[in-house]
């Protein structure tokens, strides 16, 4: 048993933390918003290059095999660092194409970026309208609910929801961009076109883990910029951080997030396969990590003050991207479901 | 990375098991807060230790199996699963065992451990006093030194919120030993007995009323030199070196809590409206928790000689805590009017139990408020202040 990560991997995390230091994510992230894509591109690339998609696809299609611990500690320097994109959905992307005429080795070098709609989603998929390609995954009868439709909305717990296959298709529209609270996503409604036979349940397990593993990062970091800030701001004459009040919620938040990392770990487990996992530690890590990632947003704000309301403080970009990811690819109701019906994935 | 056994750790695992299964009492034995409760678990501890399973961590001379960190993790696992009965001497094995192994002679490791480990000496905490809660480091309690006997110390002051200190043989705690030394300093570990003469033990009722705790007074208790801990003096670093396994894995291991949240699961199953996700997501929070500290162990015994591997204390205390409150809350939720306030009669009445115990969690072993102080300036790095 060794449920902590090898040298191997703490270097690979080491890697990619360094190319996101260096890349001054706010600055790509305030792009990615205002419609400049290209700094966030040029970013992926570099991460590309080090081979973290090829993480998720089999050296017979140019990748390296299934490495999802490794995908997951990738990922929360991502969410750490708050890099803008369809990173999650790209590589779930690339975990499900290979083998399939829609299977492009470009997802590899970081040429391509890939988005896919949550099947929860109710047909949007983030970022389509800077992706390359666009994909539509429903659950198992191929409709699209629309708003209103009667179909199973957030909490509810339908017979098999999740349970059944999912169904993967190319979109045949895109529709306008429609803002998100994270100013660095836009919600694109998809309309499904010609059914693409790609692996849906690896894609599912994937963008699950992928965005529990940048809600862990995006808490992380959220947690020390509150630190920091709490033991420079002075008010009364001492910093506020030498406060109980703010030092115990700050505390709170570090349980949270530092209980979320061993179920993150099990989760990355379950995903690759390994017979001693427990496949319910996917959706306990998802709903965990966005507990955590939630509980650290709202210290953060309540931390800073007014500076946390404001759009222009960089750490503030984290705030909304922890909140749009809470309900990404398995909401805490359709996780704490999966987790009680003793399955791998949220519905 | 990953969770898989060992043969020999599922051998170990499949032996306790089955130990367990044969020797599990069918019936729960009284609440080990009374009297007759006391002396049944004392036996069961007894049962145990011949089996040698009372402390399997130990060093073989002292009655263990020399299990490791993983090992143990399975054992509790297996021993709560097996509803096995709560343990009465936790105090003398989780506290005053890993400080003896720290600063403790050899002569005192061989007199005390094995019969902590039979049962045959149970032992009470005493460090709170009157006045002395949180801020522990202005303890009033002295030993003042004699030559009576060939050296020892007479210990005068009272001690509170002893916990198992109404039943107890022995107990263990801190006292001022140089009167002119100040908070931390000029303190000594000792053991004390219970049984004598000048010292009075008045039990104290938990909220249930059972005689969990209890004050100690003492009138110049003799002590002899052999039942101080480490240097004279020098108790608060003796004290405080082993603090941790109060607030971290060992007092309230994982499988304490994975064994009730499987249980909550089942009450869930039996008692639940299908209908009624509130309740479903209470249950399901529970387990990810306790998955949570579960997998929390297992990264903390993949390597157990990097303190980094292991979640620091204080967060652990605050969160098994906290985790107690909310499993049994869930519990009792599920059980419903009438049956959730019957203390005693029902098979479900263990939960109320288990409530009882659970409230005070965030109190003992150094309350959640100094446990969020601790984290927030020793783990976060913040300035120092109240």
């Amino acid at each position: 048993m060794r449920l902590l990560p090898d040298q191997d991997q703490t270097a690979y995390a080491r890697t990619v933390r360094g190319i996101l230091a260096d890349a001054s994510p706010p600055k790509v992230a305030r792009a990615w918003a205002a419609g400049d894509h290209a700094p966030g591109r040029a970013l992926w690339r570099s991460l590309a290059a080090t081979g973290l998609p090829a993480l998720a696809v089999p050296e017979e299609h140019g990748g390296v095999g299934w490495y999802p611990a490794e995908l997951a500690a990738a990922f929360v320097e991502i969410g750490h660092a708050g890099a803008p994109g369809p990173l999650v959905e790209t590589v779930a992307v690339a975990a499900a194409l290979p083998g399939t005429p829609a299977w492009s080795e470009e997802l590899l070098t970081g040429e391509r970026l890939a988005t896919v709609t949550d099947p929860a989603a109710r047909g949007y998929a983030v970022d389509a309208h800077a992706a390359d390609a666009a994909y539509v995954l429903t659950h198992e009868t191929g409709a699209v609910p629309a708003r209103g439709d009667g179909a199973p909305g957030p909490g509810s717990r339908g017979p098999a929801a999740g349970a059944g296959p999912s169904a993967l298709f190319t979109a045949a529209s895109r529709g306008a961009p429609l803002p998100s609270v994270d100013p660095t996503r836009h919600l694109i409604r998809c309309a499904p076109g010609e059914a693409v036979p790609g692996d849906t349940g690896r894609l599912r397990a994937l963008a699950t883990l992928l965005t529990a593993a940048q809600l862990l990062g995006a808490g992380q970091a959220l947690l020390a910029g509150s630190v920091e800030y709490a033991g420079a701001r002075h008010q009364f004459g001492r910093a506020i951080g030498s406060f109980q009040a703010v030092k115990h919620q700050l505390a709170d938040a570090a349980v949270a997030l530092e209980f979320a990392v061993p179920l993150l770990r099990g989760a990355a487990l379950a995903v690759r396969g390994d017979a001693a996992a427990d496949p319910r530690d996917l959706p306990a890590a998802k709903a965990a990590c966005a507990r955590a990632a939630h509980r650290a947003a709202r210290t953060a704000l309540q931390v800073h003050g007014a500076l946390g309301y404001t759009d222009e403080y960089d750490l503030t970009l984290l705030l909304r991207k922890a909140h749009a990811l809470r309900t990404a690819w398995g909401t805490e109701a359709a996780c704490r479901a999966a987790v009680l019906a003793d399955r791998l994935l949220p519905g | 990375m990953d969770v898989d056994l060992t043969p020999a750790e599922e051998a170990f695992r499949a032996e306790a098991r089955a130990w367990l299964t044969a020797h599990v009492p069918a019936e729960p034995l009284p609440s080990l807060e009374t009297a007759e409760g006391f002396a049944a678990h004392r036996a069961w501890e007894r049962l145990l230790y011949d089996g040698g399973w009372s402390v399997v961590s130990w060093p073989r001379a002292f009655g263990g199996r020399e299990a490791s960190l993983t090992e143990w993790l399975l054992f509790e696992e297996e021993y709560y699963a097996a509803g096995a009965p709560g343990r009465v001497s936790q105090n003398g094995i989780n506290l005053l065992a890993p400080t003896l192994f720290a600063h403790g002679t050899t002569e005192q490791l061989a007199r005390v451990l094995p019969a902590m480990a039979s049962g045959e000496t149970i032992w009470a905490q005493a460090w709170s006093e009157p006045e002395a809660g949180s801020d522990l480091a202005s303890l009033r309690a002295r030993a003042e030194h004699t030559d009576r006997d060939g050296g020892g110390w007479l210990l005068s002051g009272q001690k509170t919120w002893s916990s198992r200190a109404a039943f107890a043989d022995r107990a263990f705690g801190l006292f001022r030993t140089d009167p002119e030394a100040e908070r931390h300093r000029g303190l000594s570990y000792l053991m004390f007995p219970l049984d004598a003469e000048g010292v009075t033990v008045r039990p104290l009722g938990r909220l249930d009323g059972k005689p969990a705790f209890a004050e100690i007074f003492l009138d110049r208790v003799f002590v002899p030199d052999a039942d101080v801990i480490g240097e004279a003096q020098a108790g608060w670093r003796a004290a405080m070196s082993t603090a941790g396994n109060e607030r971290g894995l060992t007092l309230r291991s994982p499988g304490r809590f994975t064994a009730a949240a499987a249980r909550l699961r089942g009450l869930w199953r039996e008692y639940a409206d299908p209908a009624d996700t509130a309740r479903a997501g209470q249950v399901a929070d529970v387990w990810i928790k306790a998955r949570a500290y579960q997998l929390a162990g297992y990264a903390a015994a993949s390597a157990p000689e990097d303190p980094k591997a292991a979640i620091p204390s204080s967060l652990n205390k605050l969160f098994w805590s906290e985790l107690d409150i909310e499993l049994h809350d869930a519990a009792l939720d599920l059980l419903g009017p009438g049956t959730a306030e019957i203390t005693e009669g029902l098979e479900e009445s263990a939960w109320l139990d288990g409530w009882t115990f659970a409230q005070a969690g965030p109190v003992y072993a150094g309350t959640n408020e100094i446990q969020r102080d601790i984290v927030a300036e020793r783990v976060l790095g913040l300035p120092r202040g109240r």
